[in-house]
């Protein structure tokens, strides 16, 4: 049985973390992360949780936590956003070398100073590094669905899997989502079987020092560990799909016929190029979902299958001093290919809106002989 | 001109206003208090440096025609403490919230009691985290509801001045917003205090704590604030069952102690020619 609901993208993450037969819960309040954890709180209030929920005194001791139950074996989930989660960076790090399977919503918004809250992607990127998976949604029932594949995807590779989304243009946005029932979500994903690093029992000394021969052991375990996620992705969402109808890819195109320019992006500014294609001549969209392993080979295939001649990548952020994320992972990726396509880059860093108008004045500026332009949503 | 129009004129930024605060905030009334306290101190606009953490009361920052620094969650002192390293003869206030001094920021808030560096901070307690919509801070007393505590806190709260004492703050006070002239008062005093000085104002949030919790409205709760508070003086012939639930407000300690810029100048002025 499913059902829809009108809900805003926090309640989607919300519902789907209820949904994944949580463990435990770690809450920190953070504007626009906030409603996640209280519809979390109202969960448990009713007893409907199904599992426990802590409300810690700052985000450092909210992933502090997690770290903690994930070491006993349980399934955690916490949410954050920008500041927040530039606090926890310590133990972001932590959670990935720990390999704990910990699940994190982080609702993007930018970092000061000066204070803004609108949705720069700079929060999230800013922790590109730290071996944890990145999944990107563009809408709440991206959200929903991703939430729950991050739990399968995560405690399979043992990698912390941090879930991302817009905020305001998704995590208070209302849409309608179709929420399958709990015990059809328990044929999806059981109760966690990733195993305890603590057992009572069996005395042993976690993460202590390691020489740099070991260490370099441990790192090549996790990034041979995250290479095998895009393939899994795509198993894990073939049986999401058998169940519930719906997939999702590493990186998910949509290519009209006759394409040769593709407009790249990740997040909520997928969804609105999505609806501006009939209106544009000869465009596609990529929408990058995954970024961390970054889908080289599939984006790479994706651009040679439709001889695709300029990308438009639009990166809500910007890595100062060097240009949009999304561009220059795109553009090393494309190392080596025969006939690369030009890229030209949109920074709308400062979570700057997407607009119709400003995608086709992209466009206009992009022209043949050009290898690579930048250029801004505010002039 | 009136006098209140000539604070309001010297010392906001006027506009800036109308302030954002939601009807009933008791953060205009501890705002006003801070005003007329620097008058009353007889301190100059040019030598008060106003710091702010994240929360509904930091938001005074931005209407206070001072230098201000509008901070981090939780960092607020932190930041002071390097101003007043670097320029220790300013008059530094620091404008924090019970989440934003007591929670994330409670470490900062302890070792800045332990130096006894001369800074004056003033926390806006009103229990709750408004800003972002009412979850439960370390000051929500026991029991009360939150979003993220709807069935009521289990948790106890902080004594914040206890606490502070207990680090080496060396001048503790509480007042409230249903008392402000008290509240001027104690930050007279408390400005004028060599060392860390804490001031916590108890203050209404009728929106996201007093609604969810049926503590009435705007009035209702001055006046809960006002009646449940008792002056240090008279606390002190009052036995603990009869202080249950009660505010002991007023000067509650006040001693001297070494005042760290100070010492570290001292230091540098003992050791520069060895």
């Amino acid at each position: 049985m499913m059902a829809f609901e009108v809900i805003n993208g926090s309640q989607a993450a919300a519902i789907a973390v209820q949904r994944a037969g949580i463990d435990l819960v770690a809450a920190y309040p953070i504007t626009p992360q906030t409603v996640i954890v209280e519809t979390l709180a109202d969960f448990a209030a009713k007893g409907e949780l199904g599992g426990e929920f802590v409300s810690l005194e700052s985000e450092y001791s909210a992933l502090s936590f997690c770290n903690g139950a994930s070491a006993a074996g349980a399934r955690v989930f916490t949410a954050t956003a920008s500041h927040g989660l530039a606090y926890m960076h310590e133990m972001i790090h932590w959670c990935s070398g720990a390999r704990f399977p910990i699940v994190m919503a982080n609702v993007n918004r930018a970092i000061g100073a000066p204070w803004c809250l609108d949705p720069d992607q700079g929060d999230s990127l800013s922790q590109r590094d730290t071996g944890w998976l990145q999944i990107y949604c563009s809408g709440a029932q991206e959200v929903f669905d991703t939430i729950l594949q991050a739990f399968a995807l995560s405690e399979e590779l043992l990698l912390p899997c941090m879930v991302v989304f817009d905020g305001f243009y998704i995590s208070h946005t209302y849409e309608a989502v179709d929420i399958p029932e709990i015990q059809d979500v328990g044929k999806f994903i059981g109760p966690p079987s990733f195993g305890a690093q603590v057992i009572p029992g069996e005395p042993g000394n976690l993460h202590g020092m390691a020489s740099a021969e070991n260490q370099q052991r441990l790192v090549r375990s996790r990034h041979e560990a995250m290479l095998r996620a895009p393939a899994l992705y795509e198993e894990i969402n073939g049986r999401y799909e058998r169940l519930f109808g719906r997939k999702y890819g590493a990186i998910d195109a949509v290519m009209p016929p006759g394409a040769r320019t593709a407009i790249l992006t990740a997040g909520a500014t997928a969804e609105t190029v999505r609806w501006c294609l009939p209106d544009l001549e000869q465009t596609g969209l990529i929408q990058l979902r995954m970024f961390r392993p970054f889908p080289a080979k599939q984006l790479c295939a994706v651009l040679e299958t439709y001889d695709i001649e300029k990308v438009l990548v639009v990166d809500r952020n910007c890595s100062i001093g060097a240009g949009g994320i999304f561009a220059q992972e795109l553009k090393s990726a494309l190392y080596g290919l025969a006939r690369p396509p030009a890229v030209h880059d949109l920074i709308l860093a400062g979570g700057v809106d997407l607009t119709g108008a400003l995608i086709k004045n992209a466009l206009s500026k992009m022209p043949l002989e050009n290898r690579s332009t930048e250029l801004w949503g505010v002039e | 001109m009136a006098a209140i129009e000539q604070l309001t004129q010297d010392f906001l930024r006027t506009k800036k206003l109308p302030h954002i605060w939601c009807p009933g905030c008791g953060n205009g009334i501890v705002t006003a208090a801070m005003v007329r306290a620097f008058k009353r101190a007889g301190f100059e606009q040019r030598d008060i440096v106003i710091v702010s953490g994240i929360g509904c009361s930091s938001r005074a920052a931005g209407y206070l025609n001072f230098n201000t620094l509008h901070t981090t969650h939780g960092r607020a002192l932190s930041f002071a403490t390097g101003l007043k390293m670097a320029r220790p003869e300013l008059h530094v206030f620091v404008i924090m919230g019970d989440g934003d001094c007591s929670a994330i920021g409670g470490n900062h808030f302890i070792h800045t009691a332990r130096r006894n560096i001369d800074l004056n901070a003033v926390i806006v307690n009103n229990h709750i985290y408004g800003m972002t919509g009412g979850q439960h801070s370390p000051l929500t007393p026991s029991g009360k509801k939150a979003t993220t505590a709807p069935l009521g806190t289990l948790e106890r709260s902080f004594d914040l001045l206890e606490l502070a004492r207990g680090a080496g703050a060396t001048f503790g006070a509480r007042g409230t917003a249903a008392q402000p002239r008290q509240l001027e008062q104690l930050m007279v005093r408390g400005a004028k205090h060599k060392g860390f000085s804490v001031i916590e104002a108890l203050s209404p949030c009728p929106i996201s704590y007093g609604r969810r919790n049926k503590l009435g409205g705007p009035v209702e709760m001055l006046l809960d604030i006002k009646n449940k508070s008792v002056p240090v003086e008279r606390a002190s012939e009052m036995s603990s069952e009869e202080l249950e639930g009660k505010n002991v407000t007023g000067l509650i300690y006040a001693y001297d102690a070494p005042e760290f810029s100070e010492e570290y100048y001292r230091m540098i002025e003992q050791f520069k020619d060895k």
